[in-house]
Order: structure tokens, then sequence, then C-alpha cells
């Protein structure tokens, strides 16, 4: 297969807080040592991208990157946080150039996360459209023969001569997507985590996706959502601190990149690391959470089959806030949720002051033989909108044989995830 | 080690990628459509929702005429060498205005357009070189009122005489577009890490105004101290017009040169600077 893109040992460097005081010292620094030859000082410095040490004022957010994409792949990149997945999007879209490296590509490149950039509210959606595809690299020819097409992907209709300004938010996005659809690169990156939208657009966004790779295109795709990365890619790519750690095929990534709080130690982590939040307003905070038999409320991260547990978690509010709902969330071992409680289908809501709490749920359901984890969200019930969200933590593992050792879990390969309450009637009829 | 063939790559992002003219004039070639949009854009978008519209080309540097005419003409009476007072000032608004836009507009390119620049690619430069072309409109359009000033002088008077000189406007306007694109580029370039100079961009500009002839005649500087104001490259660029269209003013080629010289040293230190920053400025801005 015919590379179209090679990642060739690039590192980028970044400098951590304010620009501005030191910069001209350094500055005159570096061209003094390159006046005598030598090489750069700052550039021997810098930890790794861990955001928790700080040793060095510099920062590698890549360092080392190695990769090779063949033509027609569809590749799922995954990392946490921080991981350096902005920064390697932000080098292969030329916004910015690696401090070491070399990356090649064959074709146009384009991203699906630059949706309407560089839109003018004071022109036309159809000026603004003759704008934005020449931004992205269009040439006025190719565009004025895409226009039709174009113009009905985004349902504008007969807005288009309007100045953008009079649009509403979800006609501008419908418009900047139209643009970049009708862009046809040989590769392909899109950021599921930046893109803007409904469910609705989004949804888009992956149909168009599904079609350039079944034109035997290239996509690189970028998310935290592993449902989608497991459906859509063939290979996965783990970063983890500025470092590629894992290649392969994406369901090995997937559970690679999930395992990775477990796999250096078997101590059990029930405290909740800030860093771990998806989404955190400040209002509220969760601390820990753990799985627990009923012999004792220690933390396990083993149970037998169709052993009883319960979830036992603190939380920290900071303010007073009314209304509120928590979510527990079962995950599989692909972080895809295979079942859900929230509190206020069950009581009242929350009305909670300032101060700490202990939420206790038992769980009403046994769990067939696998790898599991937690996802845990406090919330504003009425308005949906999140406090705080914890998406994949404490990973366990239920085992195949029951408690007492004397039953176990019957076949070699485990069916589904949640076992379902048996009640048969077989009658002649 | 076999040589793999078919390796051709159409693109190579590395850290330092050298400046090469060869490569930026293919590029500012690919891009043209962008080039002729981002100007359109500009000039549509300037007097959208005003009620004068384009009218405002006109008003402008009629305004500031009759302002230098009565405070400098009239109240401190500075001499106009014979030349008609409106005509004389004119003449030097119309030519510093283009100037003073293109350095005052292209000097803010980084910093105005760090959102569009932190999530798409395109060559940079089209940017600063759009705003030249843009000027450039805007000073055709008052070369135009310039003009009908002329004739109308030119018919009613005999202080006019121009001559031969007159064909150099082409290559006076391009001095002008070079000096001020090369000084733009390399202020923006330096303002993405310092912003210090954003606060002495306008005044310096306002400052290098009075030291060309545009409020006073040359031959009001004494002898001893004229090469000092002809340093300033705009001074040629704006007695060169004088002196082919109205028939006043100190024209000397070797002035014209140097001016030469400079914008086009000017226009190539900015590149290259320019070409350096925009690499990694979304880093630093």
């Amino acid at each position: 297969m015919e590379s179209i893109l090679k990642i060739e040992n690039v590192s980028k460097q970044y400098r951590l807080g304010l620009v501005g005081t030191g910069t001209l010292s350094h500055d005159l620094n570096r061209w003094w040592s390159r006046i005598r030859g030598k090489e750069d000082p700052y550039l021997k410095i810098g930890s790794t991208n861990d955001r928790n040490t700080i040793d060095s004022e510099y920062v590698w957010a890549l360092k080392g990157i190695n990769l090779d994409i063949k033509k027609g792949e569809v590749v799922g990149i995954i990392g946490r946080n921080g991981a350096g997945k902005s920064t390697l999007l932000k080098l292969l879209s030329q916004v910015t150039n690696p401090t070491s490296g070399e990356i090649k590509i064959k074709g146009r490149i384009a991203s699906l996360l630059e949706v309407g950039t560089g839109f003018h509210p004071e022109l036309t959606g159809r000026e603004n459209v003759y704008l934005n595809g020449a931004i992205l690299g269009m040439s006025k020819i190719e565009i004025a023969s895409k226009f039709d097409k174009i113009l009905d992907f985004s349902g504008i209709g007969r807005y288009i001569d309007t100045p953008v300004k009079r649009y509403s938010s979800g006609m501008m996005v419908r418009l900047g997507f139209a643009v970049a659809a009708h862009l046809d690169p040989e590769i392909l990156v899109v950021d599921e985590v930046l893109a803007v939208g409904d469910a609705d657009f989004q949804k888009k966004c992956i149909a168009k996706m599904k079609e350039v790779a079944s034109e035997g295109r290239t996509v690189l795709f970028v998310s935290h959502n592993m449902t989608s990365i497991r459906n859509l890619c063939k290979r996965g790519i783990v970063l983890e601190s500025g470092l590629v750690t894992y290649v392969g095929n994406s369901n090995d990534a997937i559970s690679y990149y999930l395992n990775q709080s477990k796999k250096n130690d078997n101590i059990i982590v029930s405290q909740i690391d800030s860093n771990l939040s998806v989404h955190n307003t400040g209002e509220a905070k969760f601390k820990s959470a753990f799985i627990t038999n009923f012999e004792n409320d220690n933390p396990v991260n083993e149970l037998f089959y169709q052993e009883k547990f319960k979830i036992i978690s603190k939380i920290e509010i900071y303010k007073d806030l009314e209304n509120i709902s928590i979510s527990i969330s079962l995950l599989n071992e692909f972080g895809e949720t295979i079942s859900y409680a929230y509190y206020a289908n069950s009581r009242d809501l929350l009305e909670l002051e300032k101060g700490q709490y202990i939420i206790s749920f038992d769980m009403p359901i046994d769990l067939m033989p696998g790898n599991f984890a937690l996802g845990l969200s406090i919330y504003h019930f009425y308005s949906g909108s999140t406090i705080d969200y914890i998406d994949y933590f404490y990973p366990f593992k239920v085992n195949k044989e029951t408690n007492d050792k004397k039953k176990e879990y019957p076949w070699a390969t485990v069916r589904g995830y949640v076992e379902m309450n048996n009640s048969w009637h077989v009658k002649k009829i | 080690m076999v040589k793999n063939q078919n390796e051709k790559w159409t693109l190579i992002i590395s850290p330092n990628n050298k400046f090469k003219l060869n490569n930026f004039s293919k590029l500012l070639f690919k891009y043209k459509d962008l080039l002729f949009l981002f100007v359109k854009r500009d000039f549509v978008s300037q007097y959208k929702q005003t009620i004068l519209g384009p009218l405002w080309f006109f008003i402008q540097p009629l305004l500031t005429t009759i302002t230098f005419t009565v405070i400098f003409g009239n109240l401190a009476k500075i001499p106009t060498d014979g030349v008609p007072k409106i005509l004389f000032y004119m003449s030097g608004i119309t030519f510093w205005n283009y100037f003073a836009d293109c350095v005052n507009k292209t000097c803010t390119t980084f910093v105005l357009n760090q959102g569009l620049f932190s999530k798409v690619y395109f060559p940079r430069i089209i940017v600063p070189f759009s705003v030249v072309m843009n000027n450039l409109l805007k000073f055709g359009i008052q070369f135009l009122l310039l003009l009908l000033f002329w004739l109308y002088f030119y018919f009613s008077t005999k202080e006019i005489n121009p001559n031969y000189t007159i064909s150099f406007l082409p290559l006076l306007v391009l001095i002008m577009a070079l000096l001020g694109l090369g000084l733009g580029m390399i202020i923006s370039s330096l303002t993405t890490k310092y912003r210090d100079l954003t606060f002495l961009v306008s005044f310096g500009v306002q400052l290098m105004m009075y030291a060309s002839p545009i409020v006073y005649p040359i031959s009001l500087v004494s002898y001893e101290y004229k090469w000092l104001i002809f340093l300033n490259p705009m001074t040629s660029v704006i007695e060169t017009f004088k002196y082919g269209f109205l028939g006043h003013g100190e024209h000397e080629f070797i002035w014209l040169l140097y001016s030469i010289v400079i914008s086009i040293i000017v226009f190539f230190v900015g590149l290259v600077i320019f070409n350096k920053v925009e690499k990694s400025f979304i880093d630093t801005v």
C-alpha cells in the first residue's frame, strides 16, 4: 500500500507561562548561540507534556512522533486531554510548524474543524461561500462548478443572498460545513471533540466521513467517543503525554487506552483526579468513586459472577444547588454505556447545600463476566446542563465463577453484558 | 537500500522552510483567487450600512485638504511655492494616505487575523498583499479627485507646468506600495512577540509625515539640511510627483534611485521576516 501521510520524528515544543517578559533575552541568547554555531540552548530542556510536574518552562507537546498512514485508511486517534491530539492536528493543518522532524503529505489535506472560518458577517452567503472556499484552497472555477451542490447540501435556499450576520448560528454552521464537505480532499481530518453543532449536524459529519472513506480516501478521526472510533476506524493510535504509545487495530487500541490508568499497578485508584473530568463548571466535583460488595465498604476491583455490589461516591458541592440530579452509567470495555440510572427517576430532585456528600447506589442487576467501568455525572435536571462529568473511571472485572465457586458462567464466550431475569413459559399447543 | 520511486510528496512540512522567491511567486499565483476575494471583501464591507457609501473615499481627502489649507496655509502662512494651496495639499495628502494606509493596515495582519490563522493554512502573505491592493483601489479613486482639481487649475491658472516626469507615476506608486508593504510586514512580524510596537506605529507614521514635504515645500528647507529630508524615501516620491504634475518641486534622479533601492530592500527584508514568522507565530501571538 502506498503511503499518503508520513510523520517522521516530529516534535513540538511550547513555552509555558506568559510570553512577554524574558522573551527578548531568550531570543538574544538563541541568536548568540546560533552565531557561534551551537545548538539552540532551549531545545535541550523541556519536560514531557505532563501537566502536573513543573520542572521546566518549556514543554514537549509532542515528542518524536512517527506515523505512516496508508492511502484509504481510516485511522482513529485517541488520547486524554493534553495528550497532544490537537497539537498533532495543528501541525497537520500547517497552522504551526514542528520544532523538529518532518511531515510529508500527498495531495490535499482538509479538516472539518474549520467549519465557517473566515466568514465575513457583512457579506452574503454566496460571497462567503466563495471566500471560504478560497481560504480552504479551492479555486474560483472549482467553487463555481460545485456551487449548486453546496447550496443544495446546506439547505440555506433563498437566504443565500442575505448577509450572513442575519443567519442563525445553525445556518452558518450548515453553510460552512457544506463548503468544507465539497472540498474533496485526499486526506480528511475530523476532530469530533471540537465539532460544534447539534446532534443532527454531528451525524452529518460522521455520514460525510463514511462517504469519504468508502471512496477510498484517507480519514484521520480524533474523538473521545470510543463507539464511533470502533465503528468507523480500522486502525487506532493512542497518544499519551506527547508520545505515541500504541498503534494497532482500533479495538486493541481502545482497550489499551481505556486500561492505561489500570496498567501501572494493582492498586485500586478510587480518588478522582481533576483532569479526569470531561466537563466541569466548578459548582461541584466528584472526589472519589468505587464499587464494593456488601461484606464491608472497602473498594474492590474484581467481583464474582452474580455477586451483588454497590457504588459509593464522594462528591463536594462548592455552592448551594437545587433541582440537581446525579447519574451513574455502567460502561463496557469499549467505553460504551450499557446501562444507566439517574436520581430523579426514583425520587424528587436533590437540593444540596455547600459541603461534602457520600452517594451510595445499590446495583439492581447482575453483570455478565467481563471488564467494566463507571461513568458519573451531576447535572441541572431541568436545563440538562452538566456540572461535572467523569467518563471512564474505575475499571473493574467480573469473574466467571460465583462467590462460592460452585457455579461458573457456562460458556466460553460471554453473551451480552447484563443478565436478564429468567422467566420461561413452555406449553404445548 | 532501495529508494522508493513512488514517494513523491506534494507537501513537506519541516521546522525551517527556507524562503525561496520561486516558491513564493508560485504560491501567490495559486492563491490569486483568494487574493482578489480578500480585496473585494474589504472593499465591499468597508462602507456597508453607511448612507454615503463609497462617497467617503472623496470626503476624507477633501476634508483633510480643507483643514490643511486653513491651518497650514492660511493661519500658519506656510508658502506653497506658488502652487494653488488646495492642489498642493491634496497631492501630498493623496500620496501620503496611500503609504500610511499600507503601513497602518498591514502591520496588524497577525494580531487581527489570529482567529483565522489559528484554524486554516493559506499563505499568510495574501493578507498584506490584499490590503495593499485594496488601498491601491482607494488611491485610484482619490487620484481621480485630485486629477479633477488639477484639470480645473490647469485650465484656469498659469501656475501649473507639467512635464515628461508625469510618466513616472506608476513607478512612484510601486515604490510606495513596496515600501508600505515592506514596513508593514516587518512591523506585523515583530508585533507577534513584542506588542510595544503597535503603540509606536501610528505615532511613527505621523511623525514621518512631518519629515516629508507634505505640509511645506522642500524649498523651505535650507540647503545643508535638505539631504536629511531626502533620506526619507517618501520625499523624492512626493517631490517627483509634484515636479511632474505641477512643475514645482525638486526632482533629482539620484534621490529617486535611492528611494527605489530602499523600497526594494525593505520589501525583501519584510518578505523574509514575514515568511519566518508565519510558520510559528500562532505559538507566540
